[in-house]
């Protein structure tokens, strides 16, 4: 079999391999059982909770726990603006890089905060190493905010009535020391022995090719990308984010890289039917997230391994497929593969120029944005997919002749408006958001003109693409967009990110607090399944065209219609 | 006058009717309920303000023509799921219409200070009090204060066997409309006038009055999120299109919309409800709320009375046992004498299963010894003989007291048939014990297939009894329910449910005694008998006209039809529109993207007659499902996971590939005609 091939395929089922024992660990972590690592954290975690004055046998409502999250977000929002705006007086600025302006700062934390990590500025000459620092603190913070949101559901998916779901700042202190901590500093020192940078020196200099002195700009990379990848942050310490030798040096980094991109989200499944002891239900959501991965993932390596066909049209010969923005060191196999992880999971580092992929690869990109929950964002990925699964259990529900139930519990009119409502906001705020760009693009197209490099159907697929990717909170670009310095695109993409941020972590925790607190309904033969064959097949079908009905059009006008353009005979 | 049921789907005065409604319902006002349909009629005053624009000048709609048509396929999407809903209303209203004619004004005889006067039946209000005789239609729901009298209750129940209704105890309760046979009763009015379970029930089915249950809330929250979907999803086309310099025009849009919102089960949601709530009625089942109809389909748990429900009502004798050394022949002379004066069913089943008339033996001057719950045996006495029948216990005390032994082969055969589920009576002949008679419980034909049918569905039965546990485990077993309360009182069957209901199980009861009531009150769908007492029937939220236990069995099924028909009509509806998009998206563009002609995989013949096709298929498929949605969809107890299956195969696949083809065969026709 092709090398490449069987690379990428040695990457994705290690990684799911990988996930299973992840999944039971985080599993033990969220139900406080003994873990090998029980005499580190344990000290640590007491210190921080007398610290702070947190009681975490304190159990909380959903409510409660939904406080918690936003206060302790806001708070960070706030000191994160500080320090972005500060950073040029601030110690850790060896390159001597200024402050922020207030609205690149708010854009920025927004961004980082909301696990996004969509990037308006260039790390290099925009950021201190105090800033970077910062930012690399939230990308645990936005990690371990969204994983502890998903320990709540778990919490409130077990067979029992309470409003009682368990601590969030103890789930939240565990998942950032006991989770993401843990394997960054694995991931951090692969990367380091591989020879990407941790230092704290400023610019380093060189000797080009040609005798002239380079400074050439290093920092404490190493471990902003570790968690990057791990909690699907997606925020590069360089502006070229992945595709940069030093923060991916050779094929081993990039396959760690990406196996820690969908690795924590994958294992969070697994820690699903660990934690509930319902393994069956997991591998039934399992089966439908890596039956949807892998039919986004083969018609793009199909078609960036096969080449474009305009080159071709040039008589030029493509025999590594399509390397247009792509690194030599990875090649288009192993270039799609990440473009299909990272825009799946909500990560958004690229290895590869997404801009410059195949109309198909694009849209299938897009489409992995646009689902949001095949793994997803750690944490938020699965309370995506929850709210698939509680439409899916509500019409199937129906179609056997029963009030529908999941897990014992009745979802009603309230759980049902919730979802929808939850599920409205992805398309409204993707295509609405394209709607006004292509209006505002279509009325003043001179004025506008810097917006696009390639007006047409790739410059709609550029603006459609910006904004799935804000609203899955997913941070990657078809950097063809001129979004840098354009006021629009930095305050329509905060707004995008903020809204869907937290309503759809609120939605999906109130809609378990609603269910848990609701009487449990034993299983009887009446009951429809949920952990077979036959359900899952149900959820995908159901993802399928609720997401394809939504999107279809601004597919079609995009990447559709480019893809049967290039293509046409 | 028996009451005549429906088979026909559309009778020509209902559909008549129906028609005239549907206009009648275009009535923002009244059509504002329905909010999808509500748009599609909002979606035809815009395209018929399109139309005169046309003639007014306007160039860019295209023809006034094309527009036109357009105006009216959306005006008959719009008739089509009003007529859905009317003709599910006029069914219903015509099968409450003749369940109301057996009360039409008839004259009673009302009591006042204690004399009679004539009144006219609507006159009756709760309270009063009136004398029915032989040959009077009882002119009101009421409760027997004093007499007893056959009654005809064929006009309700379609049962030509007179029943017979007594003062006192819990068959207490006429129903007006009925027919006294014989005899005289005085009743006491339990009803005002208008608020008769009937009254409740007709106004279930005329949809302005129905209320929304649970379930369907629910799904129509789903349905408009749906519909929101679409709105954001036309609406940003229009920027997209502009975007691509295209102009589209007005009617596309609302073409499109108009096909994506799912119409189908919007215009057929109604008539599913009240179609679910017709069915009940036509099983003759008269429900006070929908919701009471759709729990039902959720049912974990039926508790069911033993005798009625699943044994014909009483025991009969199965087997004579003389004692050794005594003559078969001389046995059974003696059990029939014993039982010559014995009016229970028991004894006359002794008489039955001897084969003998017990005037052949020409007995003189017979003295019959009436049963007593001190002696607990009965018999005979003439000519010196003395014959007595009765529980071993009191047969044996009996005995012995004369000194005659109660030897082993009788207690033997006494254990053996209290073991088999049966009851041994023991005979004696001058205090000597002489045999013993069995008497079984015999159990309906053909209750352990609907047992089983029922466990398939997840339904747990709960057999309700008197008897002793060892009788109880017996029948249970053999009947092949799944768990027996035995030596019941009333208060243990309010205690089995109860706790059924902590462990989160829904459940149902049928009664008819006052007794019953707090039980039926508690129960999650409680079903009284019709001939049950004024109390039984307002505690429980359904009644059954039939009095018959097993009905439950049935309301299950339309409980769970009700849902299932919703949830596949949805899912097809859904699954539809995939093709409509394949439909109008590449017609919408084939100017200004020619390459998204790679989309029309119809190949449908050109962008109007791709937009007429999809939307003629999406009105007439609204037609199309009427029946379905009338008859609602089939229950097949074969497990949920399999349902879903054997639906998400035919509504899921089927709601795909069916517009497809049927687009396809509307564009083959349109074409003729562009």
């Amino acid at each position: 079999m092709n090398t490449e091939i069987l690379g990428i395929i040695v990457i994705f089922f290690g990684t799911l391999a990988l996930a299973y024992p992840l999944g039971k660990y985080i599993a033990k972590v969220f139900a406080g059982e003994k873990t090998f690592l029980d005499p580190v954290f344990n000290p640590m975690e007491k210190f921080f909770f007398r610290l702070s004055g947190i009681d975490a046998a304190n159990e909380m409502n959903w409510k409660q726990s939904m406080v918690a999250l936003l206060v302790i977000n806001a708070v960070w929002f706030l000191l994160g603006m500080l320090v972005l705006m500060c950073q040029g007086w601030l110690p850790l600025n060896p390159d001597g890089n200024p402050s922020m302006t207030a609205d690149c700062a708010f854009n920025t934390t927004v961004s980082f905060v909301s696990n996004t990590n969509l990037q308006h500025y260039s790390g290099e000459t925009m950021m201190s190493y105090m800033g970077q620092l910062t930012l690399q603190l939230f990308q645990f913070i936005s990690a371990g905010t969204g994983i502890a949101a998903c320990a709540i559901v778990f919490n409130a998916l077990k067979n029992r009535t309470t409003d009682k779901l368990g601590n969030f700042y103890n789930y939240f202190l565990k998942s950032c020391t006991r989770i993401l901590l843990p394997l960054a500093i694995i991931v951090a020192a692969i990367l380091i022995f591989r020879g990407s940078p941790q230092t704290f020196n400023g610019k380093d200099t060189m000797i080009s090719l040609q005798g002239d002195t380079m400074h050439v700009s290093t920092g404490p990379a190493a471990g902003m990308i570790a968690i990057k990848q791990l909690g699907t942050n997606g925020g590069g310490y360089f502006g070229a984010n992945s595709a940069v030798p030093f923060e991916n040096p050779d094929y081993l980094t990039n396959a760690v890289e990406d196996c820690s991109i969908f690795l924590i989200a994958t294992a969070m499944v697994f820690a699903l039917g660990f934690y509930l002891k319902r393994k069956k239900l997991a591998w039934m959501i399992f089966g439908v997230m890596t039956v949807s991965s892998l039919i986004l993932l083969a018609p793009t390596v199909y078609y960036e391994m096969k080449g474009n066909p305009a080159i071709e049209k040039m008589g030029i010969s493509q025999p590594f497929g399509n390397m247009e923005g792509k690194e030599m060191r990875f090649g288009p196999a192993a270039s799609a593969l990440w473009e299909i992880t990272t825009t799946n999971t909500s990560n958004g580092s690229v290895n590869s120029m997404h801009d410059s992929s195949m109309p198909i690869s694009g849209m299938c990109a897009m489409l992995g944005m646009m689902i949001n929950s095949i793994y997803g964002g750690v944490g938020v990925g699965f309370l995506n997919f929850y709210i698939f699964i509680i439409i899916a259990v509500f019409i199937s529900g129906l179609m056997v002749g029963r009030t529908p139930e999941f897990l014992g519990k009745k979802i009603e009119a309230r759980e049902m408006k919730i979802a929808m409502i939850i599920f409205l906001i992805h398309p409204f705020l993707i295509l609405t958001g394209t709607a006004i760009s292509t209006y505002l693009y279509a009325e003043y197209p001179h004025y506008l003109a810097g917006w696009l490099n390639n007006p047409g159907y790739h410059g709609f697929s550029e603006m459609l693409y910006e904004f799935t990717s804000s609203s899955a909170n997913n941070g990657s670009g078809f950097e063809g967009l001129g979004d840098t310095p354009s006021v629009f695109w930095n305050v329509s993409c905060g707004i995008v990110m903020l809204l869907s941020r937290f309503l759809p972590i609120i939605g999906p925790v109130a809609i378990a607090g609603l269910l848990a607190n609701k009487k449990f309904i034993p299983e009887s033969s009446g009951t429809l399944k949920t952990d077979t064959g036959t359900f899952g097949v149900m959820v995908f079908a159901v993802i399928v065209v609720l997401v394809g009905l939504s999107f279809f059009t601004a597919l079609a006008m995009g990447p559709l219609a480019e893809h049967f353009t290039l293509f046409a005979h | 006058m028996k009451r005549q049921r429906q088979t026909k789907l559309f009778e020509p005065e209902l559909v008549n009717e129906a028609l005239r409604q549907s206009f009648i319902k275009l009535n923002p006002k009244i059509l504002f309920r329905n909010p999808v349909m509500f748009t599609v009629e909002i979606g035809a005053v815009v395209i018929l303000g399109v139309c005169l624009w046309i003639l007014s000048g306007e160039k860019s709609q295209g023809s006034f023509l094309y527009n036109f048509i357009i105006f009216l396929i959306l005006l008959f999407t719009v008739l089509f799921a009003n007529f859905a809903e009317a003709i599910a209303e006029a069914r219903g209203k015509a099968q409450a219409d003749s369940l109301r004619k057996t009360r039409e004004e008839t004259p009673a005889r009302k009591l006042v200070n204690g004399e009679l006067i004539t009144v006219s039946s609507s006159q009756l209000i709760k309270g009063d009090v009136f004398i029915c005789e032989t040959g009077d239609i009882v002119p009101s729901d009421g409760e027997i204060i004093e007499g007893i009298a056959s009654i005809d209750e064929s006009a309700i129940t379609g049962e030509s066997a007179p029943v017979i209704r007594e003062s006192g105890g819990d068959k207490n309760s006429v129903t007006g409309g009925t027919k006294v046979l014989s005899d005289k009763i005085k009743v006491l009015v339990t009803t005002k006038p208008g608020e008769s379970f009937l009254d409740k029930m007709i106004a279930l089915v005329e949809s302005a009055t129905r209320q929304k249950t649970p379930n369907e809330i629910a799904l129509i929250i789903l349905l408009a999120g749906f519909t929101l979907i679409f709105i954001i999803v036309c609406a940003s086309l229009a920027p997209f299109a502009e975007y691509a310099k295209t102009a589209i025009p007005i009617s596309a849009y609302i073409s499109l919309f108009v096909c994506l919102i799912p119409t189908t089960i919007g215009g057929l949601l109604s008539a599913i409800g009240i179609a679910g709530m017709d069915r009940a009625l036509r099983a003759n089942v008269i429900a006070k709320s929908g919701k009471a109809v759709e729990t039902a389909g959720d049912l974990d748990t039926i508790l069911l009375d033993k005798t009625g429900t699943i044994t014909i009502g009483n025991r009969k004798a199965t087997n004579f046992y003389p004692a050794a050394g005594i003559d078969e022949k001389h046995f059974v002379k003696c059990v029939v004498l014993s039982s010559m004066a014995d009016e229970t069913p028991e004894g006359k089943s002794i008489i039955e299963l001897a084969g003998i008339n017990p005037l052949s033996y020409n007995i003189e001057n017979p003295c019959f010894i009436k049963f007593t719950a001190e002696t607990r045996s009965s018999g005979i006495n003439y000519n010196g003989t003395r014959i007595r029948k009765g529980a071993s216990d009191s047969i044996r005390r009996y005995a012995e007291k004369a000194g005659n032994a109660y030897t082993d082969e009788i207690d033997e055969r006494v254990k053996i048939i209290s073991g088999n589920g049966g009851t041994p009576l023991v005979v004696s002949e001058n205090e000597k014990i002489i045999g013993v008679i069995e008497l079984q419980d015999i159990i309906k034909p053909g209750i352990q297939e609907r047992f089983q049918r029922l466990r398939k569905m997840g339904v747990k039965t709960v057999m309700v009894t008197g008897d002793n546990p060892l009788t109880a485990k017996f029948i249970a077993e053999k009947a092949g329910v799944d768990d027996f309360i035995a030596e019941a009182k009333p208060e243990d069957k309010m205690i089995y449910i109860r706790q059924e209901q902590q462990r989160g199980k829904l459940v149902a009861m049928m009664g008819d005694g006052t007794n019953d009531a707090p039980a039926l009150a508690q129960a999650d769908v409680g079903v009284a008998m019709n001939s049950g007492t004024a109390a039984a029937k307002e505690a429980g939220n359904m009644v059954d006209l039939d009095n018959d236990p097993t009905k439950l069995i049935e309301v299950v099924e339309i409980g769970k039809q009700l849902l299932m028909t919703r949830g596949t009509l949805t899912t097809f509806s859904i699954a539809n529109d995939v093709a409509k998009y394949f439909a109008i998206v590449p017609a919408l563009f084939i100017a200004s993207i020619p390459a998204l002609q790679a989309l029309n995989i119809m190949n449908l013949h050109s962008p109007q007659s791709a937009i007429l096709s999809a939307i003629i298929f999406n009105a007439i498929i609204i037609p199309l499902l009427i029946p379905l949605a009338l008859k609602g969809v089939a229950y097949k107890p074969i497990g949920a996971s399999r349902l879903l299956r054997r639906n998400l195969f035919y509504y899921g696949l089927g709601g795909i590939l069916a517009p497809f083809i049927g687009i396809k065969l509307i564009d083959l026709v349109v074409a003729l005609f562009i």
